[in-house]
């Protein structure tokens, strides 16, 4: 009996338009809660989601920091480019290697191996640990030939960059750490291998911007221009 | 609807304990009132702050006894300083700006209302969700502390307004209130950042995840949709703004040169010459414009968005019409958030930018324009030949509309750089955007809270108090900010505490005594609004599920709202939001949930197991 009044498309095309017709699985749609408990597909597509539009927060502060990069390199003459401190090889070899075994600790995660998994997420923190420590030792490097944060805008710049992209790394330290420590040797909780599994990729996706901002900052800092 | 009851429910039930309940609550509902006390406590203190600019304003020379005893420093003898006038410029904007117009419609409503009108049981993120409250509320009791800190220097914060410009803001001895008082705000405004992102991130992932059965997105009330679009434009524009903030706070206590050019000559010292003046060089102070204007104009959007969304949603409801043009508005609301990175500029016109710049700016501030008068003419459109229920929600929303159109218009003036070079800095831009901003946000917001009280507590707000609460509000607005414009058009400038010693301002004295008596008079009215949101919560009228029968899912559900929202039961939804006025249908409206007669939802067996069960 009721005619739509929302929109004026006919009632046989699908899509836009507000008129009645049989709902679809949309959003959290029926395909995942129609059961009687969580389906895998459930958190993963909210962890998913929730990744990017953090990346995305991320990438818009990090876009700032380049802008104002750039104006300030273009703005006076006090501009002094750092030698690049040779250890921050070491530090990009390292970050560059975590990705590849926190991919494989995933891969092994959805293979159903635990044991190999968490292996692989241990290897990936040490990893990470060492690509911090090899990021101190450049600042030490620095500091020994005196240079520090204040000394000329390029130096700022270094440390800065280098700082935020550390607290970022470190969280995903955190987050490496969290994940070896809910990993269960064997787990028939079907809701919680589909967590844990949602949590591994979204992990393991932060982890691998943060490897391609560090080699976007290395390239800036020491390449551009 | 009845439908809708059937079958197995599996219900959450609300922690028991009280700090679990009310404090440190994953309910999204506590979490909405939560952020809306905090508003309602900052606004308080933003007025109070422009009720002794006002006085400053109109009275001078008038010592106030109390002024003296309470800020000896800033008043003595009663008597503010420019300096501690210029503090209460910059904490009543910051203020008002960050914890009163940024909370209130999205960690207030948003958070109460989103994850209901689309039909889910909470935020995506509870704890994120918790979290981004109490860290907001961090940030408000750091710029509180501002406030203390910066009373040995005899003022109440720093000096520099809720912009921030640099170098004076990079430059600890570049006044009073300029030290402790300004890394504060930049803490405080930087714990903020992370506050909001935190929100907008539940608010994205909650939109584009947890929908119900059928609601697809062309469903969604326009609430949702400015809610969503104020999310996005927080996470990308609130990034831009903590990054300059860490750059602002390294100028100003590890002695980099990001925004203070050289040679620099501040109260009485050169660079260089004093150890507490560290020699910089070459750094850009228009670089701290570009970074905080690419935030603060996103941000001016952040703050009426909801607004919009507000108003169009209670429109269509009382006017008992659909919405006039449905996806023109969703564009139009998209269209705005779109335009607004792209605009900021057009704050910086004297900053010295290159006339070429300049036009692209102002040619693209004023295409904003286009879909704001898509929204104004389907409002209007929506009330055309209606007939209109005027309660008070409604006409707040109408004000909205009327607020809206009055702050636009001057937009266009100031978009355009020829006019906005004598205009800039005056009273003309300081009504522009309190009208726009500011006052319209704030009606959107009491429109927001006379029409979702009764879903919120179970009652009525009073009716009578709250039409009179309109009335005096909306006449004393128009009287306190068209004045303005005039000033601002002979010349009168913004943030200058008294204007005694210009002889060219004298005549316009009458007319600052008359805009200070009109915001004193508004300010005591809003005690009104005050008293009945508190009594009400108590003695108010009782009010069923749908007091204002209304199609959307929030009446769907009792109220108030239980723990899970739907006490266990997801609804399905089978068509558009605003279905008003339906020909053939039994009422004038027809709910979201209603199916169409015989019809089946997809992916149900017959067996009466129909809605969403976990």
């Amino acid at each position: 009996m009721a005619t739509t009044v929302t929109s004026t498309k006919p009632r046989s095309r699908s899509g836009f338009g507000g008129g009645p017709k049989s709902p679809r699985p949309n959003g959290n749609g029926s395909h995942e809660r129609n059961g009687q408990s969580f389906t895998p597909e459930f958190s993963a597509g909210r962890y998913r989601i929730g990744m990017w539009v953090a990346l995305a927060a991320i990438l818009m502060m990090f876009t700032a920091l380049t802008s104002a990069y750039i104006v300030r390199s273009a703005s006076s003459n006090d501009w002094q480019p750092l030698t690049m401190p040779g250890i921050l090889l070491i530090s990009t070899a390292l970050i560059v290697l975590s990705s590849g075994t926190l991919e494989t600790a995933r891969r092994k995660l959805k293979e159903s191996a635990p044991g190999a998994h968490k292996r692989w997420l241990l290897i990936t923190v040490l990893l990470g640990l060492g690509f911090l420590a090899s990021q101190l030792l450049a600042w030490r490097q620095l500091v020994r030939q005196g240079i520090y944060v204040s000394s000329n805008p390029h130096s700022s710049f270094f440390y800065l960059l280098t700082a935020t992209h550390g607290v970022h790394l470190f969280g995903g330290l955190v987050a490496l750490i969290y994940l070896a420590l809910r990993t269960r040797s064997s787990n028939d909780d079907r809701l919680a291998v589909a967590k844990g599994q949602a949590a591994a990729d979204a992990v393991t996706l932060y982890w691998h911007f943060m490897d391609v901002l560090w080699i976007y900052l290395f390239i800036l800092l020491f390449y551009w221009r | 609807m009845s439908v809708e009851t059937h079958g197995a429910v599996h219900r959450h039930e609300p922690p028991t304990g009280f700090i679990r309940k009310y404090i440190f609550s994953l309910d999204h509902k506590v979490i909405g009132i939560q952020y809306i006390i905090l508003a309602l406590v900052a606004v308080l203190v933003g007025m109070t702050m422009s009720v002794l600019m006002r006085m400053n304003l109109s009275w001078p020379g008038t010592n106030w006894p109390i002024l003296g005893t309470l800020f000896p420093g800033g008043a003595p003898d009663g008597m503010m300083t420019p300096e501690f006038y210029l503090s209460l410029v910059t904490m009543h904007g910051t203020i008002m700006v960050f914890f009163v117009l940024t909370t209130a419609p999205q960690g207030g409503f948003g958070n109460y209302f989103l994850p209901i009108q689309i039909g889910a049981e909470d935020m995506a993120f509870p704890v994120l969700n918790m979290l981004s409250f109490w860290v907001t509320l961090v940030g408000f009791i750091v710029i509180l502390a501002a406030i203390f800190f910066s009373g040995a220097e005899s003022t109440v914060g720093p000096i520099g307004g809720w912009t921030a410009y640099a170098p004076l803001s990079a430059l600890p001895n570049s006044g009073p209130g300029q030290g402790m008082g300004m890394n504060l705000w930049i803490i405080s405004i930087a714990i903020f950042c992370i506050g909001s992102l935190l929100g907008a991130l539940n608010f994205i992932t909650t939109l584009l995840n947890m929908r119900t059965r059928g609601m697809s997105l062309m469903r969604m009330p326009l609430t949702c949709w400015a809610w969503f679009t104020t999310a996005v434009l927080a996470l990308l524009s609130f990034p831009v703004l903590l990054g300059g903030g860490i750059l602002l706070l390294l100028d100003r206590v590890a002695g980099t040169s990001f925004f203070i050019p050289g040679g620099l000559y501040v109260s009485g010292v050169l660079a260089g010459t004093s150890p507490n003046f560290p020699p910089h060089t070459g750094g850009s102070p228009i670089l701290w414009q570009h970074l905080f204007w690419f935030f603060g104009h996103p941000e001016v959007y952040i703050a009426i968005l909801p607004g919009m969304g507000a108003t169009s949603h209670i429109l269509s409801t009382f006017a008992r019409k659909p919405i006039f043009g449905y996806r023109a508005m969703v564009f139009a609301i998209f269209a705005i958030g779109l335009l607004g990175f792209f605009v900021w500029g057009h704050h910086m016109f004297i900053s010295g930018m290159s006339p070429y710049s300049a036009m692209t700016f102002s040619i693209l501030t004023l295409s904003i324009g286009v879909p704001s008068a898509v929204k104004t003419f389907n409002w209007l459109g929506t009330l055309w030949g209606a007939k209109i229920r005027f309660h008070t929600p409604m006409l707040f929303a109408i004000g909205f509309v009327s607020l809206f159109v009055a702050g636009g218009i001057t937009g266009l003036v100031l978009g355009q750089t020829s006019l906005d070079l004598p205009m800039h800095d005056t009273y003309f831009v300081t009504a522009h955007f309190h009208l726009v901003m500011g006052v319209a946000s704030i009606f959107g917001m009491f429109a927001a809270t006379y029409f979702w009280f009764p879903k919120m507590f179970g009652r009525f707000m009073h009716e009578g108090l709250g039409k009179l609460h309109f009335w005096v509000t909306f006449v004393g607005v128009y009287c306190i900010f068209v004045p303005m414009h005039t000033m601002g058009m002979v010349g009168m400038p913004r943030r200058f505490a008294q204007f005694t010693e210009y002889e060219f301002l004298a005549s316009l004295h009458p007319l600052v005594m008359f805009v200070s008596i009109a915001a004193i008079l508004t300010v005591l009215v809003q005690i009104l609004f005050y008293f009945n949101l508190v009594w009400s919560i108590f003695k108010g009228k009782k009010a069923g599920d749908n007091p204002w029968e209304a199609t959307t899912l929030e009446w769907v559900t009792s109220s108030p709202p239980p723990h899970d929202n739907f006490a266990g039961v997801l609804p399905t939804v089978y068509r558009g939001p605003y279905e008003f006025a339906v020909p053939g249908a039994t009422h004038d409206y027809v709910m979201q949930t209603e199916p169409e007669p015989g019809e089946q939802p997809a992916g149900v067996s017959g067996n009466g197991h129909n809605g969403h069960k976990h």
